[in-house]
Order: structure tokens, then C-alpha cells, then sequence
């Protein structure tokens, strides 16, 4: 009897480092037989990780392994791989499809585990020419989405499927495995309608029901409350709160999700600036084509001298709106900078008006990164505005200066402590915070009039991250240059900030003062409107 | 151990071992009965007449179109300006101005349209420009008989129509940067005005690259995205470093007829691109790294074995080795550089 009071997942004080940054700590929970736990936390906040800890994923043995025990039935088990752990009867739906478009959704479900008849070819060549018994592989399928309770055509081919149905596939595909007792899904309804959402959490409470434990990770707190039997709220890398859903509530768990500290530290901490009447830059119906990223209609004025935020979970576009303007993707829209309007898609014409853009793909965009970083930090001051540069025979040859260049590095190095052997050490030898910080050299040395930024404290550390956002304050404050910052951390967003503007589903959901507490971020970003938060 | 192996990886491992095969060589040739003197001479020459096609592959390299296979395009600007050259009788060091001042329109030109074609296939350049190589050499070969030709020096003697497959450079520009400060110690022969020649071209391309468009160029190699966010048209820099690579190797082949002799006309920019492509990786650069010391490194220490081992071996084992071993030597190290993708070894 005592096999079943254990419970079916435990984890142990798990922790889980990347280059030394800790994006784990210290987490503990159990998950019983047919429990539904919902899992919830900002972008970052450690829940994919965790999860593919759990799932035995490549990159964290790559990245050195994990700390703590995780316990199955109570032995502790290390999963080498995911396939250890498909054997071990947990199953996993990835926010990004796994599907073959030309196939049926029953082939799909039964993909390499298809039931097979031995034909006379078997006798001279083996398993390899056995044929699919394809009566048998209907059945079984069928069985599967029975056993789910959603209405699928097993015959219908994947690539004719609303995305619903493709979600409904992959799901039955986990569940067809006889071993599965554990589902994690991940952000299954973020693509779906409210109506197949619907479906799918009916479908979750009929897995449950059957003895299935279910992780659900969902930005949708109403559907953890109509679901989960207990909530785990993750914040940088911890479980901040294990809560009863029966006995929590959207604005507690929005609370919970984004505040670090809810008491008016933030707001207090930063006088409230008064805004200037003049626009700076209006951005009128911005469309942005950002693959992963889209922007589907942004309405924005940003005053002068303003410190704006952007917000937002990941995938809701706010990305979109820098990489739009600046003309790196697909876009269009009106854009107006000091009443003089900027053609779209022309990357010299915003930096030609003084618009300088620190991306948030520091690796791709950013650096150069087998280049000195000198050449990563004069460069574009360089090319767009002739700095640096010695003239020879009346202008005819521009001859780089490395005495200027080089002294305008050792000036940046210094003013952000950039850590560096020397200004001709090498951007890609670089640590992250560091890469970031040659980043906003590089936008600084610009001097631009209005500045993106684009998630600048991504995978860096707590100390480099205060240096960044310290920078980032001073240059608005003392010099009094436009910033507009995106970030999906919000607290971040509130202690820099003037005004801080949630983007969700391609526009923005509203624009509020930093001041404001950051339940009503929250609920800003999980999709209520604009009313009910206020 | 560790130093050894910092210096194994700063130097590169292949360069370290051409280096020693080659000074081996040389240990050994005195006693098969070679002078070391003349060897070395031959080295310099061939250095002479090949550097500048070498030279060639930097521009496009640093723009990050790869190593240029399609060289024999701007062999073949070369080859139409050495004929109109002849064609107008001119003789002399005169004629060897003419040729590059005729050639470089037409280097111009191919350049430009190479330039637009590999824009159009990033991330493949380096197939696509081997078949615009060799399929701008077979349209040539057409070209070369139809094109209305008739200085006698160059067509063929029984018909009067249509070029030779070889024509002499004697008594137009054979020799005349070779012959140009030629200065003689002892048994060696050090041809200054080659070197000269190519130390121009090789300080035109090191200063192009010190400038606020060479700079450009570099970043959109290093990195295109980087370089189209910091607002740099990418396909115009791209385009520009290959019609300076074609133009280089235009003026290269001009080079080479006047140290060889001969303007070899027909099939003979065919495989042109393969030992200039295999000297410069020898010398250290990579796909996307080359400086002027890897191309200077890369033409000795390819032309040395391509000197040395065929008289070396004959001498040893009385075979021909040396078109075996050239052959191994120049694929081998094209084959090397393009698996690896790291940094260029300085």
C-alpha cells in the first residue's frame, strides 16, 4: 500500500545554473496520481527550464546538469534524455507543433508505434518490411481520443486541420502511449479559440479523471482556476507560492506573478516626473510581419524626454514594435518623429533622424562579434554619421581613426565598467552583461535623440542588469534623451519607467504610469481590458 | 604543452605542416643534386606571377561572399584586355598599361553582374560561383573564335580567323615586370619589379580596408545583420568587393602571361581559381577572414612545394609526382578550409 501514498513526481531542491547564472533555486513540489497542477510565472521565471529537467532535454546536461533530486514513484530517477523519460511515462506537448502535414491525424497519433502485420517479405528481410495493420492503427487512435473526449477526425489529414485540432492530435499522440501517467503541457490554449480552449481544459479534467496527472503552464489565469487542483507560482527561478485553486484569485496570482515587492518601493523610489506636452515620436496602426513577434496594430505617442516602458508576455508582439519601426522586418504604419514622418522599412533613415536601437538578439544583431570591440562600438557612429574618421584629399578617403576610436571605447569601458582585457579584446569572448553593455556603447556613441531598447537585461546577471538599467536612467535623466524600453520583466519596467504600455495580441492593451501597482499590469497582460483593470 | 598548443592554434595546424614539408624539401635538394639557389628563384618568380590572383580573393572574402571560384571571370576581363592589347600592336611596356587599362572595363562589368547573381544566392555563393567560373570559360571558348580578331601575332595561321589557344607575349610585356629591377646574388634571382608591382596592389587593399567603406565591407562579412541594422547597404558592399576581386584577378592573370610567356586562351582559366583559392587558405585566412600577411604566407608556401616537389621527387624515386602531389595538396586544403568554420589564423 505504501507504493500508493507516494507520489507520482516529487522534486527535491532542484537548482539549475547557466554560466553561473542561477535560473533555478531551490525547487520542491509533488504531484499525486490524476492532479492537475497549474504552473504560472513570467517570461524567465524558470518554468521551461524546470521542465525540461524533468523531460531529460540535451541542453541541460550541455549546460552542466541540474542540482537536487528529482523522484518518480519515489526513486530518483536522472533522465538522460527524452526518451528516458517518454519510458518512464511522461509525456510533454511543445507550444510549437511536431506534426507531419501530409499525414492523418490517426498516422500522426501512432507515428513509429504503428501495430504492424508481418507480410512474407518480413520472413527474407525482418521487421523492416512488415506492413501497417491499418484497421488495428484506427482503432487505437480512436481509442485515444476517446480516452481525451474531443470530437477529431482520425482521417483527417493534418495540413487541412484548424490549429485546435492539431493541438487535440498532438495531445492524443501523448496519451496513446499505454505507460502515460504524467502530461505537461505547454501553453496549450495560446493558440487556440475560446470555444477549443474550452474543449481542451474538458479534455484535461477527462485525463485527470482517468488517474493522469497533468502539468498545465498557461498565461490564462482563468483557465488554472477552472482546471487545476493547485497553482505553482514561479518567480525568478523560485516557487514563490503553492496555492489552493479553489481558494485564489486572478488579481492574487497576477500579484504574485509580477511583483516582487508590492509595496510602493518601485514608485516611491522614482519622483513622478511631469511629461512633457511636445511628441516626440507617434506611431499610428504600426503592422510589423516579426515572425513569432507580430504586430497587428499599435497606437502610440511617446512624450520628449520620456522614459517608456513596454511590456508584455513573450510572443504578444511587443518585440515587434522597435524591429518594426527600425525596419528590420516587414512593416508599415505611420510613424511621425517630430512631426516629420519616417518611411518604413529604410534602416539608414531612422538612424539618419537620430533613432538608435539596441536590439534584443545581442548575438545576431547586436555585435560584431568576431570583431575588436572598438569597431563594435565606433561603427555605426561611424557609418551613419562620419565620426571617427580622418579625411584625406578633401574628403576622397575616409581613413578610420583608431586614436578617436580607440579613445571613445576606453571612455565606454570605463563610464559602463565594462569587464575586458583590453578595447581589442574580442565581442564574442565577452560575457553576456558585458555584451550588452558594448551594445548600449554602441547606441550611446550615436548619440541619438530617441533610443530603443530592446529586452536589455536578457540572460544576465542580477549585477550587470543594475548596471544596465542604471545607465539606461542616467542617460534619460541627465541628458535628457527619449528612451523607449521593452522588457518582459516588469518590475524592471517600473523602477525606470515614466509610463509603462502592455502590448497583448499585436496591440496595446493600455498605457498606465509606472506608479500604478502591478496587480494592474497583470491583469493587463493576461488580456482583461482596460476598464476592469482600472 | 599548453604553449605548444596556443601556438599550434594561432599558427594552424595544416600552415605548420606545408611550412615543414617544404623546409624538408629544401633540406633534402642538395643532396639529390638540385641547386637551392635556382629553386628558390623559381619560387620567387612563380610568387611573382601568382600573388596577385592570390590577392584577389581578399575583398570578397572580408564581404563574406566566400572565396571567389569564379575567378576565371575575371581571368577572362584580363584575357580580353591582353588581346585587344596585341590587337593594337602596340609593343612594349606600353602594351602591358593598355591591357589593364583595357581589360578593366570588362572586369567592370562581369564584376557588377557576378556581384548582383551572388546576391541573389546568399549562403550558397561559393557552388554558384565555381559554375559561374566554368561556364563563363565555355562561353568563351566560343567567343575566342568568333570574336573579329586579326593582329597575325594571335589568330590561327591557316584560316585567319579566330584566336590561338596560346599566344606568345614575346616582344609585347613578356617579362617586363620580371626583368624590371631583377637583381642577381650569387646563384638566387630576386625580381623586385614583381614584387613591387604586387606590394602596390597588396597596400591598396590593406588602405581600402582601413577606410569608412572598407570598414563596411568587413562588418557585413563579420556580420550582415549587424551591418544592415547599423543602416549599411549589404548587397552594395557585396557587389563592390566582387568587382574589385574580379578586376584583381584581371590584373592577375596580366601577371602571370608576362612572367609565363604566354596568354593561355580556351580552356585555360578553367582551373585558374584553384590554386590561388588553396595559397590563401595555406596562408591562414578562413571563409570569412583573409589578411594581406595569409596571402603573402599562403603564395610561398604554395608555389614553394609546387616547385620544389616535382624536382625534389624526380630526383628521389625517378616518377613523376608533382602533378599527384599538387593536386593532393590544393584540394586537400580547399576541402580542409571549407569544414571548418573558425577564425582565421594570423
Amino acid at each position: 500500500m505504501s507504493e500508493m501514498t507516494k507520489p507520482l513526481l516529487e522534486m527535491q531542491s532542484v537548482s539549475k545554473e547557466y554560466n553561473g547564472n542561477p535560473v533555478l533555486k531551490d525547487v520542491n513540489f509533488t504531484l499525486k496520481e490524476g492532479e492537475v497542477l497549474g504552473l504560472v510565472g513570467e517570461n524567465g521565471a524558470g518554468k521551461s527550464t524546470l521542465m525540461n529537467i524533468l523531460f531529460g532535454m540535451d541542453v541541460i546536461q550541455q549546460t552542466g546538469g541540474y542540482g537536487g533530486k528529482v523522484l518518480i514513484d519515489g526513486k530518483e530517477v536522472k533522465f538522460a534524455s527524452p526518451l528516458d523519460a517518454l519510458n518512464a511515462g511522461i509525456g510533454m506537448v511543445h507550444q510549437e507543433f511536431s506534426l507531419l502535414p501530409g499525414f492523418t491525424a490517426a498516422e500522426n497519433i501512432l507515428l513509429n508505434r504503428e501495430p504492424e502485420n508481418r507480410s512474407v517479405l518480413s520472413l527474407v528481410f525482418g521487421p523492416r518490411a512488415n506492413t501497417i495493420d491499418r484497421k488495428t492503427l484506427q482503432k487505437k487512435a480512436i481509442d485515444a481520443i476517446t480516452k481525451l473526449g474531443v470530437s477529431l477526425d482520425s482521417d483527417m489529414l493534418v495540413s487541412e486541420m484548424p490549429v485546435g485540432h492539431k493541438q487535440f492530435t498532438e495531445i492524443s499522440r501523448e496519451i496513446s502511449k499505454s505507460s502515460i501517467r504524467l502530461l505537461v503541457l505547454d501553453e496549450p490554449t495560446a493558440v487556440l479559440s475560446e470555444k477549443e480552449a474550452e474543449m481542451l481544459l474538458k479534455a484535461i479534467r477527462n485525463l485527470s479523471a482517468q488517474g493522469i496527472a497533468v502539468i498545465f503552464i498557461t498565461h490564462r489565469l482563468q483557465e488554472i482556476l477552472d482546471v487545476c487542483n493547485k497553482v505553482i507560482v514561479m518567480r525568478d527561478g523560485r516557487i514563490i507560492s503553492e496555492l489552493e485553486a479553489e481558494k485564489t484569485s486572478i488579481p492574487e496570482m497576477a500579484k504574485l506573478m509580477v511583483g516582487r515587492e508590492v509595496s510602493a518601493s518601485a514608485s516611491s523610489k522614482r519622483e513622478e516626473k511631469k511629461l512633457s506636452d511636445d511628441i516626440v515620436l507617434s506611431v499610428k496602426n504600426l503592422w510589423v510581419d516579426m515572425p513569432g513577434e507580430t504586430v497587428k496594430d499599435v497606437n502610440l505617442e511617446v512624450h520628449k524626454g520620456e522614459f517608456l516602458g513596454i511590456g508584455g508576455l513573450a510572443g504578444q508582439g511587443k518585440i515587434g514594435i522597435p524591429n518594426g519601426i527600425m525596419g528590420l522586418y516587414p512593416s508599415g504604419g505611420k510613424v511621425v518623429l517630430n512631426g516629420k514622418e519616417i518611411p518604413l522599412g529604410d534602416t539608414r533613415a531612422c538612424l539618419d533622424s537620430s533613432i538608435a536601437f539596441v536590439s534584443e538578439d545581442r548575438r545576431g544583431v547586436g555585435l560584431l562579434l568576431d570583431e575588436s570591440l572598438e569597431w563594435n562600438i565606433a561603427f555605426p557612429a561611424m557609418q551613419i554619421q562620419n565620426k571617427f574618421l580622418k579625411k584625406y584629399l578633401g574628403g576622397l578617403i575616409k581613413w578610420r581613426d583608431q586614436g578617436a576610436i580607440k579613445a571613445v571605447t576606453d571612455k565606454y569601458i570605463k563610464q559602463l565598467q565594462i569587464k575586458c582585457t583590453s578595447s581589442k579584446q574580442k565581442a564574442k569572448e565577452l560575457s553576456g552583461g558585458n555584451q550588452q553593455k558594448i551594445c548600449l556603447a554602441k547606441a550611446f556613441a550615436l548619440e541619438p535623440k530617441l533610443l530603443f531598447v530592446s529586452e536589455p537585461t536578457r540572460g544576465i546577471d542580477v549585477g550587470a542588469k543594475a548596471l544596465v538599467l542604471q545607465a539606461l536612467k542616467e542617460y534619460n535623466s541627465k541628458l535628457g534623451v527619449t528612451i523607449v524600453m521593452i522588457s518582459s520583466e516588469l518590475e524592471e519596467l517600473r523602477q525606470c519607467c515614466d509610463r509603462i504600455a502592455i502590448v497583448t495580441d499585436g496591440a496595446i492593451s493600455g498605457i498606465l504610469p509606472a506608479s500604478r501597482p502591478s496587480e494592474d499590469f497583470g491583469m493587463l497582460m493576461v488580456g482583461k481590458s482596460k476598464k476592469e483593470a482600472n | 604543452m599548453e604553449k605548444v598548443r596556443s601556438f599550434l592554434a594561432s599558427f594552424g595546424l595544416p600552415r605548420l605542416i606545408i611550412a615543414g614539408f617544404l623546409l624538408l624539401l629544401f633540406i633534402v635538394a642538395p643532396f639529390v643534386g638540385i641547386r637551392v639557389g635556382a629553386s628558390i628563384s623559381d619560387t620567387l618568380a612563380r610568387f611573382g606571377m601568382n600573388s596577385i590572383m592570390v590577392l584577389a580573393m581578399v575583398p570578397m572574402i572580408h564581404s563574406g561572399c566566400g572565396l571567389n571560384f569564379g575567378l576565371p571571370l575575371g581571368i577572362i576581363s584580363g584575357l580580353l584586355g591582353a588581346t585587344l592589347s596585341i590587337e593594337t600592336g602596340v609593343t612594349g611596356p606600353l602594351s602591358f598599361l593598355l591591357a589593364i587599362l583595357y581589360s578593366t572595363p570588362f572586369a567592370l562589368i562581369f564584376g557588377w553582374g557576378y556581384g548582383k547573381l551572388l546576391n541573389r544566392v546568399k549562403g550558397s555563393e561559393m557552388m554558384i560561383a565555381t559554375y559561374v567560373g566554368f561556364s563563363s570559360v565555355a562561353f568563351m571558348s566560343i567567343m575566342w573564335l568568333i570574336l573579329p580578331y586579326s593582329s597575325p601575332t594571335m589568330v590561327w595561321g591557316y584560316s585567319g580567323s579566330g584566336l590561338r589557344t596560346t599566344i606568345s607575349t614575346d616582344g609585347f610585356y613578356s617579362q617586363i615586370l620580371h626583368n624590371f629591377l631583377c637583381l642577381k646574388v650569387g646563384t638566387i634571382e630576386i625580381s623586385f619589379g614583381e614584387i613591387l608591382f604586387f606590394a602596390l596592389f597588396a597596400f591598396i587593399i590593406w588602405a581600402f580596408l582601413h577606410t569608412k567603406t572598407g570598414t563596411a565591407m568587413t562588418a557585413v562579412g563579420s556580420n550582415p545583420i549587424f551591418a544592415r541594422a547599423s543602416g549599411i547597404s549589404v548587397d552594395r558592399q557585396r557587389t563592390l568587393s566582387v568587382i574589385m576581386s574580379t578586376w584583381l584577378g584581371a590584373l592577375g592573370i596580366l601577371c602571370y602571361q608576362q612572367g609565363y610567356g604566354f596568354i593561355q586562351l580556351y580552356q585555360g582559366p578553367m582551373y585558374m581559381a584553384m590554386p590561388a583559392v588553396s595559397a590563401i587558405l595555406i596562408g591562414g585566412a578562413s571563409v570569412n577572414k583573409a589578411s594581406i600577411p595569409n596571402v603573402i604566407i599562403g603564395t610561398i608556401l604554395y608555389q614553394g612545394i609546387v616547385t620544389m616537389t616535382p624536382s625534389v621527387m624526380n630526383n628521389i624515386i625517378h616518377t613523376d609526382m608533382s602533378e599527384v602531389l599538387r593536386i593532393i595538396v590544393s584540394n586537400g586544403m580547399i576541402l580542409y578550409a571549407l569544414t571548418r568554420k573558425s577564425g582565421a589564423s594570423r
